[in-house]
């Protein structure tokens, strides 16, 4: 007799029960002033907009609105910091002061996860691994450059470059400001930092911990707004550095703007980057890769993957296995400790998004979405692929900014290099292949400042990040992250 | 790939079966990066599983367990209690169902049928000279027909290690299509032994071979070596068997087996299968744990959940 279990069993469909961080973790307050010279100001401008959480609609908070009476003071309690308390401050003291600022972001961490969650959109699994992670560890690193300057570059003797603007994007609005912040403070600047309007609260969080942690007023001052609050702080006479991570199209005018000024530019713009599956890769590990490349973070990421250049021996496969792939992935309630593609930041990017993924269609490229059902409110977008992509669709061209991959074929390498480097944009860029001197031979020809081997969105305080063409130009991260807040001139 | 007519393992194989073909045809497997592994289980370790998906886990945990004892010391009465566990493993909870099979060394056999008679719980037994394999073929498939002709439903073969890394991929080929033919009826659980495979690449070419040779699961331990199973290990043969099922139509079954020790284990192994192969598998007729301390953390997690209360672990039978 058999006694092999004769009754069959049903598979069992296994749905993952909701799991949700707890929201109270954070107290977010009903209305924020602007953070100038240590403390919360209401805004001169008397003008006032909300913020909003984008996956359910909701209004979070009433923020101020910086005018140019504002941002005039933010800038002059910059100076007075930069002549006054920071800038007579032993380094070593300062490097204490930015130690203290990282474990204060540890210690709050699960906090800051689920503020930039609540205001962002993106799924806590992300800012609670990757995000906060790295937010402490910039500031770590930073803080150790803090008191080695003078060793950083042997042989110079370099000095800060006063007070410095900066306007950071709303896609990792607590990491932009670790990037920006940390070099600058650590090479003994001060800043007015001007956060996204649609994601302001980590900044103002993240100002009173800095507030906690001692550091002298005007030091730090965020000031809210839109672009007008922005082209005020990047265009202010005693502005000497001007760091702006966001669209080609801001950078240009922000760069016409400042000619002539003799303020020193660093400019994070835009991508349009490649992932290049050769025939030898791993492919069940391209897959992961190519799918993190560009649904990460919804796509919002300037270095997504946003083309896939495959080896057309592979296509057919490859993209059958992506597919199979994106039916996986959990779209939904970014609270929810297992989503992995959370909601889009504002109803203006999904506007965005909507209207280049139509001229996708439109334009001939064949599209493909898996079946998930999304949330009634909020801005939602499905994960989406496109095959067929020729290099002249705009969705092979313009940066899109959302969940959707372009996927283009090449036969050789060279072709392969061709089109990845045949666009506006150098930012990054992804090789797969076991062949180790492919890698090389490809990292030669890629016009992009980061290349990616077998992997894709990796990042590391140490590793200096940055662009080539409407990228834009000066890097963050690494040594080279302090070169942009330092004057090199003979004293 | 196209999806082969109806199911054929022989699909994907060349068309004469020798070990230079074999090594042409292993070389076409994909490759494995191991970081990437690393990374895929780091995220997927971070599922979320609670409340009512928990229970379900854990009770599909129970029903997927091969209950094990392989040591030397082993006599029939230890066998009678692991078979007594593996039929009722919470006396006091009569909802908690039978394991799917209890796993013995060949000599146990006997004596785990007359204890399993008329029940739902199958006998697994090691054979092939487990753990090493080092034993002529002749005396492998001899000691398959031997356990068979003993009752039992589902044969734990090893391959040998030594002729896969040193090439000889005929050898272990014929080998395991050798023990197949001698299993009749019964289930073959193919051992890769990962732990003496050393690389992600060897794993996924061994799974394939091990498929192709007619394996109806693949393992990855006897658990006498170090490391067993680990996540990453998991996912590359999970991932060859789904590769191997889009080519042939066959769905070739995956049990991971030693070292897994807790319930929160063994549900990621379940994330792991659930996220990479899918509804289909998350079944004990395709996905085994072969574990012995396992159960009591389950049925510990699962009085948890019905109680609130964490029992002491005196309150669970040790067999």
């Amino acid at each position: 007799m058999s006694r092999l279990p004769t009754t069959t069993h049903t598979p069992l469909l296994w749905e993952y029960a909701p799991s949700r961080e707890a929201t109270d973790l954070v107290e977010i307050e009903d209305r924020y002033g602007l953070f100038i010279d240590g403390e919360f100001r209401e805004p001169k401008s008397g003008r006032w907009f909300d913020t909003i959480n984008p996956a359910t609609e909701e209004k979070l908070a009433t923020v101020a609105e910086a005018g140019e009476q504002d941002v005039n003071a933010a800038v002059a309690a910059a100076r007075a910091a930069f002549e006054g308390p920071w800038g007579r401050m032993s380094s070593t003291e300062r490097s204490k002061h930015l130690f203290r600022i990282a474990r204060m972001i540890q210690e709050r961490s699960r906090e800051l996860a689920v503020l930039e969650v609540l205001d962002g959109g993106k799924p806590i699994r992300e800012a609670r691994d990757i995000d906060l992670p790295l937010v402490a560890a910039h500031f770590f690193y930073y803080a150790g450059w803090a008191d080695k300057l003078e060793y950083a570059f042997p042989g110079a003797k370099p000095r800060p470059l006063g007070v410095a603007g900066q306007v950071i994007p709303w896609n990792f609005p607590l990491l932009m400001l670790a990037w920006k912040l940390a070099p600058a403070l650590a090479a003994g600047n001060t800043v007015v930092l001007k956060p996204a309007e649609t994601t302001p609260l980590s900044a103002l969080h993240f100002a009173q911990i800095a507030a906690e942690a001692g550091l002298p007023p005007g030091v730090i001052n965020v000031v809210t707004g839109a672009g007008e609050t922005g082209s005020l702080v990047v265009t202010h006479p005693d502005v000497n550095k001007v760091a702006f991570t966001g669209s080609t199209a801001v950078g240009k005018l922000i760069r016409s703007q400042l000619s002539g000024t003799g303020k020193k530019l660093t400019l994070e713009l835009g991508g349009k980057a490649a992932n290049i599956v050769f025939e030898d890769a791993p492919l069940d590990q391209a897959v992961e890769g190519v799918i993190n490349g560009i649904f990460f973070n919804q796509g919002h990421v300037c270095c997504a993957g946003s083309r896939l250049l495959v080896e057309e021996s592979v296509h057919d496969r490859f993209v059958d296995k992506l597919k199979r792939r994106l039916a996986t992935l959990r779209v939904g309630d970014p609270m929810d400790k297992n989503t992995d593609v959370g909601a889009i930041n504002s109803r203006q990017q999904l506007e965005k998004i909507e209207e280049l993924v139509e001229s996708g269609q439109q334009e001939g490229a064949e599209m493909y979405q898996p079946d998930c059902p999304l949330p009634s409110k909020g801005f939602w977008f499905r994960p989406t692929l496109f095959t067929g992509v020729s290099q002249s669709h705009r969705i092979a061209q313009e940066e899109i900014f959302g969940p959707v991959l372009s996927i283009l074929t090449f036969r050789t390498p060279e072709e392969a290099v061709e089109k990845a480097n045949n666009t506006p944009y150098g930012l990054s860029a992804g090789v797969w292949t076991s062949k180790g001197s492919r890698i090389l031979w490809m990292a030669d020809r890629m016009k992009a400042g980061v290349v990616w081997a077998n992997t894709y969105n990796k990042f590391d305080p140490t590793s200096p990040f940055g662009g080539y063409k409407e990228s834009g130009f000066g890097r963050e991260g690494g040594r080279h992250g302090l070169l942009p807040y330092l004057d090199w001139s003979e004293a | 790939m196209t999806l082969a007519h109806a199911s054929d393992r022989s699909a994907i194989l060349p068309d004469r079966v020798t070990t230079p073909t074999l090594r042409t045809f292993l070389r076409s497997v994909p490759s494995v990066d191991e970081v990437g592994v690393a990374e895929r289980v780091a995220s997927l370790s971070t599922r979320s599983i609670k409340k009512e998906s928990k229970r379900a886990a854990l009770d599909l945990i129970v029903r997927m367990m091969d209950l094990t004892t392989l040591e030397g010391k082993d006599t029939p009465g230890r066998v009678a209690q692991l078979c007594a566990k593996a039929l009722r493993p919470d006396p006091t909870d009569p909802s908690i169902p039978p394991v799917a099979a209890v796993c013995v060394y060949p000599n146990m056999v006997r004596h785990a049928v007359s204890c399993t008679e008329g029940s739902s719980v199958a006998v697994a037994s090691v054979a092939t000279y487990f753990p090493s394999g080092l034993a002529d073929t002749k005396l492998k498939v001899e000691e398959t027909r031997m356990v068979v002709a003993d009752g039992a439903d589902e044969v734990d073969m090893v391959i040998d290690r030594g002729a896969f890394l040193s090439g000889e991929y005929f050898k272990v080929f014929d080998e395991i299509r050798r023990v197949k033919e001698a299993c009749g009826d019964a289930h073959l659980k193919v051992i890769l032994e990962t732990g003496e495979l050393a690389t992600y690449d060897n794993v996924r070419r061994a799974s394939v071979l091990a498929m192709a040779a007619g394996a109806d699961f693949i393992k990855t331990s006897t658990g006498k070596v170090t490391p067993a199973a680990t996540l990453p290990v998991t996912l590359v043969m999970l991932e060859a068997i789904r590769d191997f099922h889009d080519a042939t139509g066959v769905m070739v079954g995956m049990k991971p087996a030693g070292g897994i020790r807790t319930a929160k284990d063994a549900i990621r192994y379940l994330v792991l299968l659930n996220e990479t192969l899918g509804e289909g598998w998350m079944t004990p007729e395709m996905f085994r744990f072969g574990a012995s301390s396992l159960l009591n953390d389950v049925l510990m997690q699962i009085r948890w959940l019905e109680t609130g209360r964490y029992a002491s672990p005196n309150y669970f039978t040790k067999d």
